[in-house]
């Protein structure tokens, strides 16, 4: 976000060629929306809880909490596209299999433990591990094998959900604990979502990889140019593969978050369809699905615009069944907007036209 | 080089998930076979093992193994994969249950979730010469043609769960759920509690769904039909729970009038709730929101018992007692009368849910 602030020659110029630009204006858009309809949308009050505890409501504070695991899985999928040029299909299914694990270890393979078999910690440990082996197992495809990544990952895509039925012998187990709840519910005594801190643990978490690593600079070395970033000495399998592990980490992040939500777990349709609204939330942030030059911080941005959509649409009581639709509409105007030529258009149109703001949104 | 390696590692993934898949339903077979421990059953958890090689195949082979046994009624049972849902699970070890050599069945087993290949393994039976052909279709068309070759070899077709579109003399009877009369005595129930004004929030399964059309029906005539009876929102959350917290969570944050969720099975009901949890609104007997849910699994009517929901509507999967009888009575030379028979399905009330209704009807 600090990128914005650096340069101010030709303000208009930096403003319509950000990548935040197009995630930040369809933030407003939907903002003055949502206000001319019913400036209640904004309305943040605090009620007390059915656990006793006194915590914030409203519509923008369930943006900000819904939003999170997609918020999260973008990062990870961020890095994917960047360095692969493909996207991973499997989150999905991978968050049923590393949800399945955590819950594996915290009921012991019963369906109703009285108490928590072993500490959280540890199953969640144990989660971003599987996380991480999936996501090695997609990565090793895409970067050892050089399959391309949607197919590689649409093994996991397929199989994943099964993979997750019979690590708990096809049982839905049940957390007794109300611990586990908070995170991805409130803490007591915090009347903000625990998943908003967690979300803003992993931003923190990658602003400083990003800053004090190379990875950014070498993911996207390899993105752009596979053969010249290994003339340079980079080596481009690795970075794949360290991508696709990554992923695997957010993914188990992710994975914590949903299952504390109902502190148990339907395989066949937890984080269904997630995986198009990350891949959704990396095109929003403006970055090339084609891979080499991203923004992190617009995909996150990305994914909340995505979830502030869908909220939207709920309000307006949209079938949701018909939410797949609207978001279509999204892509395609997305598609459009990015496309060489139109963009071509519009820079010539912004030239001409000195309040060519209209235009553009 | 690189497709064929592609084609090796995608063949090698999907005998996996077949593997995966397949000894869930082996470990369920064990369980039901620790019970029982019935050499048929046995037979059945070694060929699901053994599955990722053809069903006809596997089938075969039960039922070469099985035929040693002489003035046994031999039945095959065509169902969907256990793992599919609780609802599933509980049927086929229903199943398992009932038809074991000590009640004088012979019984072999074949899964799909594929028509195709539930129709090649009826194909199967019928070349084994089974005495009855028990069969839960995946899909409802199809099935003519094969039916018509179990009739010729004289072989009892007897249809449960799922109806298909066949002529009705090529079975014998139908064992199915009314999903209608499900909803219709659920909006009795609700009726039943003479609240001043029903506002509901209607959390709806899979469009198009037998069991959503049915449970959906009874209150759209009911609201149609009654002044005080309002529809705050109503949604498909697609048998999801997610969904179902975040459409919830929607209404509450909208500040819309709420006293009923109507959900059309549990999971919706439990996010519907979590939603309720979060946002301080009471809900259970006595409360301010009163909770529906469908399907009766046993967490479910644990929440009943302790007076968190209200209403759980049961989806009966128990058939093999009525399929027990019909053949009993096809045995003993009689003959059916209704080809279609509805099983009874209770409504339970959280006000008078017993322990012994979750352990007796929990799934």
């Amino acid at each position: 976000m600090s990128k914005n602030i650096k340069n101010k020659e030709s303000l208009l110029k930096r403003l319509t060629g950000n990548q935040l630009f197009i995630p930040i204006i369809a933030i407003i858009l939907l903002a003055v929306i949502n206000l001319i309809n019913d400036p209640g949308f904004f309305k943040i009050t605090p009620v007390i809880n059915n656990a006793g505890n006194t915590v914030l409501s409203g519509y923008l504070i369930t943006i900000l909490d819904y939003g999170s695991e997609l918020g999260i899985l973008a990062i990870g999928m961020t890095l994917v596209t960047a360095a692969s040029g493909g996207q991973d299909i499997s989150v999905g299914a991978t968050i049923a299999i590393a949800g399945s694990a955590m819950l594996r270890v915290l009921c012991g393979g019963q369906a109703r433990p009285t108490e928590l078999q072993a500490p959280i910690i540890v199953a969640f440990l144990v989660a971003c591990v599987v996380g991480m082996l999936c996501g090695a197992f997609n990565g090793m495809l895409v970067s050892v094998f050089k399959i391309q990544p949607m197919i590689a990952t649409l093994i996991l895509f397929t199989a994943g959900r099964s993979i997750a039925a019979w690590i708990n012998n096809n049982e839905l187990p049940i957390v007794p604990d109300p611990k586990f709840a908070y995170f991805g519910g409130f803490i007591p005594g915090c009347p903000i979502p625990t998943t908003v801190f967690i979300v803003i643990a992993c931003i923190i978490v990658i602003a400083l990889v990003l800053k004090f690593t190379n990875l950014g600079l070498y993911t996207q070395a390899v993105g752009i140019n596979e053969s010249s970033s290994r003339l340079n000495g980079i080596n481009p399998t690795f970075i794949k593969f360290l991508a696709f592990v990554i992923l695997g980490l957010c993914v188990a992040v992710a994975a914590l978050i949903k299952v504390s939500r109902l502190s148990t777990i339907n395989y066949s349709v937890i984080a269904k369809d997630i995986e198009m609204d990350a891949i959704l939330a990396v095109a929003l942030g403006g970055n090339a699905l084609s891979g080499g030059k991203f923004n992190m911080w617009a995909s996150i941005l990305g994914a909340y615009v995505i979830q502030f959509l869908t909220t939207t649409l709920y309000k307006f009581n949209v079938q949701s069944d018909a939410l797949a639709a609207y978001k279509a509409v999204v892509v395609i105007l997305l598609v459009v907007f990015s496309a060489p030529t139109v963009r071509e258009k519009m820079n010539q149109l912004t030239k001409k036209v000195k309040p060519a703001k209209k235009e553009v949104a | 080089m690189k497709r064929k390696l592609l084609s090796i590692v995608m063949a090698s993934a999907m005998t996996l998930s077949l593997v995966a898949c397949n000894s869930g339903a082996a470990d369920t077979a064990k369980e039901a076979a620790s019970e029982t421990v019935e050499e048929a059953t046995e037979a059945v958890s070694e060929t699901v093992e053994e599955a990722t090689e053809a069903v006809e195949e596997a089938t075969e082979e039960v039922t070469e193994e099985a035929t040693a046994s002489g003035d046994l009624i031999k039945v095959g049972i065509i169902n969907n994969d256990p793992n599919e849902s609780g609802y599933r699970t509980a049927n086929d070890a229903d199943l398992k249950a009932t038809f074991t050599e000590e009640n004088g069945y012979d019984a072999s087993f074949a899964y799909s979730l594929k028509n195709d290949e539930q129709i090649a393994a009826a194909q199967t039976f019928i070349q084994d010469e089974v005495d009855y052909l028990l069969l839960s279709a995946a899909d409802t068309a199809g099935w003519d043609s094969v039916l018509q070759d179990a009739q010729d070899a004289g072989i009892k077709v007897i249809l449960f769960d799922r109806t298909i579109d066949a002529d009705e003399s090529l079975y014998e009877a139908s064992i199915v759920s009314d999903m209608a009369k499900e909803g219709q005595t659920a909006v009795d129930w609700l009726a039943g509690q003479n609240l001043d004004t029903v506002n509901v929030i209607h959390l709806q399964g899979v469009m198009g769904s037998a069991a959503q059309q049915g449970r959906s029906g009874a209150l759209d005539e009911k609201v149609a039909a009654e002044d005080n009876w309002n529809i705050v929102v109503q949604q498909t959350a697609e048998w999801n729970a997610e969904k179902a917290q975040q459409i919830v969570q929607s209404v509450i944050d909208s500040g819309k009038e709420f006293n009923v969720i109507y959900a059309e099975n549990d999971d919706m009901a439990k996010g519907a709730v979590a939603a309720l949890d979060a946002a301080g609104i009471s809900h259970g007997v006595g409360k301010d929101v009163i909770v529906m849910g469908f399907d009766c699994n046993k967490w479910a009517l644990e929440e009943l018992l302790n007076q968190n929901w209200n209403y759980d509507g049961q989806c009966n999967p128990f058939q093999s007692s009525y399929i027990d009888e019909i053949i009993k009575t096809l045995e003993s030379g009689g003959s059916i009368s209704e080809k279609t028979i509805i099983m009874d399905e209770k409504g339970f009330d959280a006000e008078t849910i017993t322990q012994e209704d979750v352990d007796k009807y929990g799934i």
